[in-house]
């Protein structure tokens, strides 16, 4: 198996363009994104911030190919993925999603689960996926959780094997719906570490939903702020902050800087948000 | 060397036990604990109750009923004044003729029931084909049915197992299907990202996240099997401890009868563990889910 290097780390450019999509849940259109356009180059860490419920997941699964949208089109790497033609994008490997709460399957070891992928797309044979999963498992350091079921180990490890269970697939995009969302700080910080030591091994474009914006500029090359639903691009802050980062460049001045930056824009959307929510209990 | 050091290095080398010990500690663990005692007490107390109302007081009406001792005088006698002791071939082949029912009947609704609600589960146009007729059939009483099973089917044997199987499958089939319901939509998602055919995604995610429910869905099914195999029994049969039952009612023996009672529940009791010990060896996972969050 190759591993994921400088070039492949090219790979994986999804461009966004004009997408709308409107719910009609009993008859009422909801527009949950309006006219969004966004392109992210191949091997970018690209995060989505913005307040809650304004569609950035309606994104995130339109690009898996779980919803369909209403108008425009995404494509990654020029590659036609839905459009005006095909509204809905057909689910493949090569975008692989890690979702909100975790979605290993609780009846397999965390080795079977990372070695599911490869056996059905058949890739490899099963002895062979079992023994590329464990080599992998064991780089991401759950070597001993090998034979563990997903319910047995912490969140934590359940979520590094998940992203383990992704990565097998040599994915040219990760979608990411607030994996860490749940989980304490301490924890956290070892989750990004780890997630950044992954993407400068393998170079993968990563496509990031979060609410918490030290998060996102720390593990982010840009950082989209989308407005309140409908949703569309606000703003774009570019980090330039250089890689390897570590846990210290929290506490640099550029960082603050640019966390005021993200901070302004977002807080003027979700004071928007709130709003509209008063208005809509009202 | 203070005395924490001795007590640090005391603990480090003694490993688990192993084997035997393993199980005595296992025992002499259990009975430091209040609930068997409980058990136990629980037991004593309901069988002393049994026994003044029937044989201490004689109470009005329950003096025509067999107390603990008479039945035990009986059922453990080598000559059972009544005719029905563990000593005696006729009460085994009522038990073996019962057991025999049971396992073809839930066999047959297992086997059927399982995979069909499954389908109806994964396949939206299954269920809508078989659902509307089976939630039809569903609520007739199984005793509703017996003229129609007598009828319809030759000899004792048929109708008894038509009735047993019929019940246990309504309940093994709906409950394979809310098993289908109860999985999380993130695991079909997940599953189709990874590539995964139709056929894949029912194999690695309807059958495995359905086995809790299904399991679930079982060990009652059997409960109601026994149910109306007995029901069958007393109504056409020519063996069997629903037949002692009653044949021991109609000659007024009343010793025969509660053994038969007391016996489907020890049975009863023995097949529902028999069920749910099979569940825990194939959903090891979820066992082991449960330990994890301590219960």
């Amino acid at each position: 198996m190759v591993k994921n290097t400088a070039k492949a780390a090219k790979k994986g450019a999804i461009s966004i363009k004009n997408v709308t999509k409107v719910y009609d849940p009993g008859g009422v259109n909801v527009m949950a994104v309006d006219n969004c356009s966004m392109e992210i180059a191949g091997g970018e860490v690209c995060m989505i911030v913005g307040p809650s419920g304004c569609g950035k997941t309606t994104l995130l699964n339109a690009i898996a190919g779980f919803h369909s949208i209403t108008e425009g089109s995404i494509e990654v790497d020029g590659e036609l993925l839905c459009g005006p033609t095909k509204p809905k994008a057909e689910q493949g490997a090569d975008r692989m999603v890690v979702f909100q709460h975790g979605a290993l399957f609780p009846w397999k070891t965390l080795q079977e689960n990372v070695a599911y992928g490869p056996t059905v797309q058949k890739a490899m044979s099963s002895g062979e996926a079992m023994d590329k999963a464990g080599q992998m498992l064991a780089e991401a350091g759950l070597g001993s959780f090998i034979k563990k079921f997903p319910g047995e180990v912490s969140s934590g490890m359940a979520r590094r094997a998940e992203i383990v269970r992704a990565l097998i697939n040599n994915p040219k995009v990760l979608l990411l719906d607030e994996p860490y969302r749940a989980m304490d700080a301490l924890t956290k910080q070892i989750m990004h570490e780890s997630l950044l030591e992954t993407y400068d091994r393998t170079g993968v474009t990563i496509f990031f939903i979060t609410h918490d914006l030290e998060e996102a500029i720390f593990l982010g090359d840009k950082v989209h702020i989308v407005t309140t639903r409908p949703c569309q691009l606000k703003k774009t802050v570019e980090v330039n902050i250089p890689r390897p980062r570590s846990y210290e460049t929290q506490s640099s001045e550029e960082f603050r800087k640019l966390l005021d930056e993200v901070n302004e824009a977002v807080h003027e959307e979700a004071v928007k948000a709130f709003k509209a929510g008063e208005r809509e209990l009202a | 060397m203070d005395s924490t050091t001795v007590k640090a290095s005391e603990t480090s080398t003694t490993s688990a036990p192993q084997g035997f010990d393993m199980v005595m500690y296992r025992i002499k663990k259990h009975f430091t604990r209040v609930d068997p005692y409980l058990t136990i007490i629980g037991i004593f107390l309901w069988l002393f109750a049994y026994w003044v109302l029937c044989e201490g007081l004689k109470i009005w009406r329950f003096d025509k009923l067999p107390g603990p001792v008479a039945i035990s005088k009986d059922w453990f006698s080598t000559t059972p004044f009544q005719g029905i002791s563990i000593f005696t071939q006729e009460y085994y082949d009522h038990i073996v003729v019962s057991c025999r029912r049971i396992l073809i009947a839930f066999g047959l609704a297992t086997s059927l029931g399982v995979p069909l609600g499954l389908f109806m589960g994964w396949s939206r146009s299954i269920r809508d084909f078989v659902f509307p007729i089976i939630e039809l059939l569903r609520p007739i009483p199984i005793l509703a049915w017996v003229p129609l099973s007598i009828l319809l089917l030759p000899g004792f044997e048929g109708p008894v197992i038509f009735l047993a199987t019929l019940a246990s499958f309504f309940v093994t089939t709906l409950n394979a299907m809310l098993g289908v319901d109860s999985i999380d939509e993130e695991y079909f998602r997940a599953a189709g990202c990874l590539g995964s055919s139709r056929w894949d995604v029912f194999v690695n995610v309807v059958v495995p996240g359905a086995l809790p429910f299904i399991f679930t869905g079982l060990q009652i099914s059997i409960g109601v099997a026994w149910f109306s195999l007995v029901a069958a029994e007393m109504v056409s049969g020519d063996l069997g401890l629903g037949y002692l039952i009653v044949d021991a009612y109609m000659n007024n023996v009343t010793v025969p009868m509660v053994i038969a009672m007391i016996t489907l529940g020890f049975i009863g009791y023995f097949s529902s563990a028999c069920v749910r010990a099979v569940g825990n060896k194939l959903m090891e996972w979820h066992v082991k889910e449960l330990n994890q969050q301590g219960r």
